[in-house]
């Protein structure tokens, strides 16, 4: 078998998502969001969403995510993604709208937007990186740093009587009656990334449908933020942030009832 | 023509009403109108005021410190607007809870006893249209005929079997009006 | 009588004029003194005959982002709010400025600083016309007068915005919300369609249709020069309104020996005051700015020349003031009378205050 024969389509077992352009990310080696990026491509291609997909992306380390993505795209102050994308999906709701925000976007300073867009049921898709860390500015505190993690403004650890406790937001918004789909994933091994990939599918078609909230929480690593290597990354991901952040759907109106 | 009056009294009294009722009707005149609400936040029980202009030229000032008529329905309105008429010009308050009647005597002073010609017709809601036809009597700003055509096209369709009500109201504040 | 005059107030002639524009969008939060907006558009239900949207948003911050995105689409849309909501909106007012997206804003100012009054104040002339939020940028400043104004600026203001892609700003006041006086409406226009939009602002937020290059709306640029250069477009657009839309209102003007100049209601207020200062045979004019940005600086520096003295009163502690003086570069006496925290006077105060700064002085 020649070099010819393996690329030909027929052999082709995996392919760059048509939308996702080739332009080099800006994401450190071994952050999450550039397989999150891609599974938003993936999934905007494979429903046939090209010409309708509107994005929002927030203030973050994803606040370039229209640079990557080759759809149309508002770029939003910080925190104010659902309020925006509210307006978008309630003038056009013929459209694929759908927020990518961080944990300090969606949780911190947007948290006022985030509910009452959850709560009246805006039909749009709400895809929310959770990575307990502020990456962009430089490692600082989120609202989901975890207790006894250290960032740069809780170098000894995030205590609660200093700082607060992790707000798990997601449990939030599944109580509340605008929301259709509610579910918590990871992307650090492929069958994750796999269950990811539906969740967001899931969310895509309930929005097409016009069916209320829905709310892919991704649980992330910022390797580069938590001072660790990609794999070490992973592990302390799956000890700590899964105890307090555990996976799985919170929410699913669809669910087949047994 | 020109009118430039101001209704004062309780919030919940229908001050407002009442001026919005002129306003109209002088609109069906094809006069210029402003109709301007003065109220603090106590919005019930509270004062209540609005300045309402007719006329036949383009008004400037909507707001005002001297008018030509003054109708006022509490003690507290009269103690406020009663220096505030134009030498020559009108005041009209209703007797009820007055302790304090007004002194002026560069105007003139028309006492009527609305509320009790309310109690009379039996029916608290008449009691604007009733100062409002005293105010007619006093001041022919606008025709009866034109406040009928202003009620009908305010109030709603279901209201409309209330205008002869009105209508009857207006007439007897109007005999509330002594020479 | 004229079927189509209406009596209404002027919170509610915004409202009506925003449906009949074919407004494509409302999104607004509840406050004092112009809550009669939503409330009338509520109660008209556009979206049973136009299909126009209407939100009640869950904050000032919510809503001028709505408007924010509804502008990046290409949509009519628009918020009204009063002084307190109207500085939690500035980081939006920016953001828009800073994206080139065409959309109406309405502050129906009351008396501040802090919650303050619910009573008129034009105390948020500087926050309006001098950039309230970050960075270097301009709405184009309306000040009606009128309950007719009201409804003839929500066109203008729109027709502004989508001309030059920038931010109208209807600066009010609680006296002309409150007001009710005849109004006529225009003609109910359609909204325009989806490929009207699309011809009409090729850079809007539509989704790719026809699979076209993508649009993207954002304020950032990390890039300095780039970001420079983005300035200086901003300003030569700028620069451009200023020589295009300046609009004022000059009231005998050509026979006085004093001067006001006023806004909005102190406008109306001022015009009572010229005719009582004539029948004292004090030959007072006004000019009323109608744009308060851009300023009519040159038309007020005209009148200036032939004038004793002016008097700039204002529901504010002297900030139109200055660009009248500016205007004048201080050759005329310029006096400055105020009521503030939302007291309105009366045409005595004003016509008082005139005479004694400037006829006897």
């Amino acid at each position: 078998m020649t070099e010819n024969n393996i690329i030909n389509p027929e052999n082709r077992v995996y392919k760059r998502p048509s939308l996702l352009n080739e332009a080099h990310m800006h994401y450190c080696p071994g952050c999450s969001h550039g397989v999150v990026h891609k599974l938003v491509a993936e999934v905007i291609e494979e429903l046939g969403l090209q010409e309708k997909a509107i994005g929002v992306s927030p203030v973050g380390c994803s606040v370039f995510a229209y640079n990557y993505i080759d759809i149309d795209w508002l770029e939003a102050a910080h925190g104010r993604a659902t309020a925006m994308a509210t307006a978008v999906k309630r003038l056009m709701p013929d459209k694929a709208v759908f927020t990518y925000q961080g944990d300090g976007d969606f949780a911190a300073i947007g948290t006022c937007e985030s509910i009452h867009a959850c709560n009246r049921g805006e039909s749009i898709v709400i895809i929310f990186i959770n990575n307990a860390i502020y990456g962009m500015t430089g490692g600082q505190m989120a609202p989901t740093t975890l207790l006894g993690q250290k960032t740069a403004t809780c170098p000894y650890g995030r205590r609660a009587d200093l700082n607060g406790y992790p707000l798990s937001i997601t449990p939030l918004l599944a109580q509340l009656d605008g929301t259709r789909y509610v579910t918590r994933q990871s992307v650090h091994t492929p069958a994750n990334v796999r269950k990811t990939k539906a969740a967001i599918k899931k969310a895509f078609l309930n929005s097409m449908e016009g069916k209320g909230t829905s709310v892919v929480e991704v649980v992330s690593t910022c390797n580069t933020g938590w001072k660790l290597t990609p794999e070490k990354a992973n592990k302390w991901m799956e000890e700590n942030m899964f105890a307090k952040y555990p996976l799985g759907d919170l929410k699913d109106n669809d669910a087949k009832k047994d | 023509m020109k009118a430039e009056i101001i209704i004062a009294g309780f919030g919940g009294q229908g001050v407002l009403s009442m001026g919005k009722i002129l306003a109209y009707s002088g609109l069906m005149e094809d006069k210029e109108v402003t109709w301007l609400p003065s109220y603090g936040p106590e919005q019930r029980g509270g004062t209540a005021n609005v300045t309402v202009i007719l006329s036949d030229e383009r008004i400037s000032s909507p707001t005002l410190d001297a008018y030509d008529m003054a109708v006022v329905l509490n003690q507290q309105s009269l103690d406020k607007f009663e220096s505030k008429v134009k030498p020559g010009g009108v005041l009209i308050y209703d007797s009820y809870g007055i302790n304090t009647p007004p002194t002026r005597t560069d105007i003139r002073i028309c006492r009527i006893d609305a509320t009790e010609a309310t109690i009379e017709m039996n029916n608290s809601k008449t009691f604007n249209m009733i100062v409002l036809g005293a105010m007619l009597k006093v001041n022919t700003m606008v025709t009866i005929d034109s406040v009928l055509k202003a009620l009908k096209k305010t109030l709603p369709e279901r209201h409309h079997h209330l205008i002869p009500l009105n209508e009857e109201a207006l007439k007897k504040g109007a005999t509330l009006i002594k020479d | 009588m004229n079927d189509k005059v209406m009596l209404m107030k002027g919170n509610e002639a915004l409202a009506m004029a925003a449906i009949r524009y074919g407004a494509d969008g409302y999104f607004g939060y509840p406050i004092t003194p112009q809550s009669e907006v939503l409330e009338k558009l509520e109660e008209e239900m556009p979206w049973e005959t136009t299909g126009m949207v209407v939100l009640q948003a869950e904050s000032e911050v919510a809503a001028i982002n709505m408007v924010y995105a509804g502008a990046s689409c290409g949509k009519a849309v628009f918020t009204s709010t009063s002084s307190p909501g109207f500085s939690l909106m500035q980081e939006g007012m920016s953001y828009m400025c800073a994206s080139e997206v065409p959309a109406l804003v309405i502050n129906v100012m009351r008396g501040g600083p802090g919650l303050g009054t619910i009573h008129p104040s034009q105390a948020d002339y500087f926050q309006a016309c001098k950039g309230g939020g970050h960075g270097d940028y301009h709405p184009i400043v309306l000040a009606p007068a009128s309950v007719q104004e009201m409804a003839d600026f929500v066109a203008l203001g729109w027709d502004l915005a989508f001309k030059y892609r920038c931010v109208s700003l209807i600066l009010a006041d609680g006296l002309i919300g409150q007001m009710m006086e005849k109004v006529v409406l225009p003609e109910q226009r359609p909204r325009r369609t989806e490929e009207e939009i699309r011809r009409q602002c090729p850079w809007a937020v539509m989704g790719r249709e026809g699979m076209r290059p993508k649009n993207i709306i954002t304020s950032l640029e990390l890039d300095d020069d780039k970001m420079e250069a983005n300035n200086h477009r901003f300003q030569a657009t700028y620069r451009e309104i200023e020589k295009n839309e300046v609009r004022c209102e000059l009231v005998d003007t050509d026979d006085c020996d004093y001067l006001m100049v006023a806004f909005g209601s102190m406008a109306r207020i001022g015009m009572k005051v010229m005719e009582m200062a004539r029948e004292e045979g004090i030959k007072v004019g006004l000019v009323r700015p109608i744009t308060l940005w851009p300023f009519p600086g040159k038309q007020i520096a005209q009148v200036a020349q032939h004038v004793k003295g002016i008097l700039v009163p204002e529901l504010a502690a002297g900030q139109l003031i200055e660009d009248v003086k500016l205007a004048v570069e201080c050759k005329v006496p310029v006096a400055h009378f105020d009521r503030l925290g939302g007291n309105v006077p009366s045409p005595e105060e004003v016509l008082n205050s005139l005479k004694e700064q400037l006829v006897k002085a």
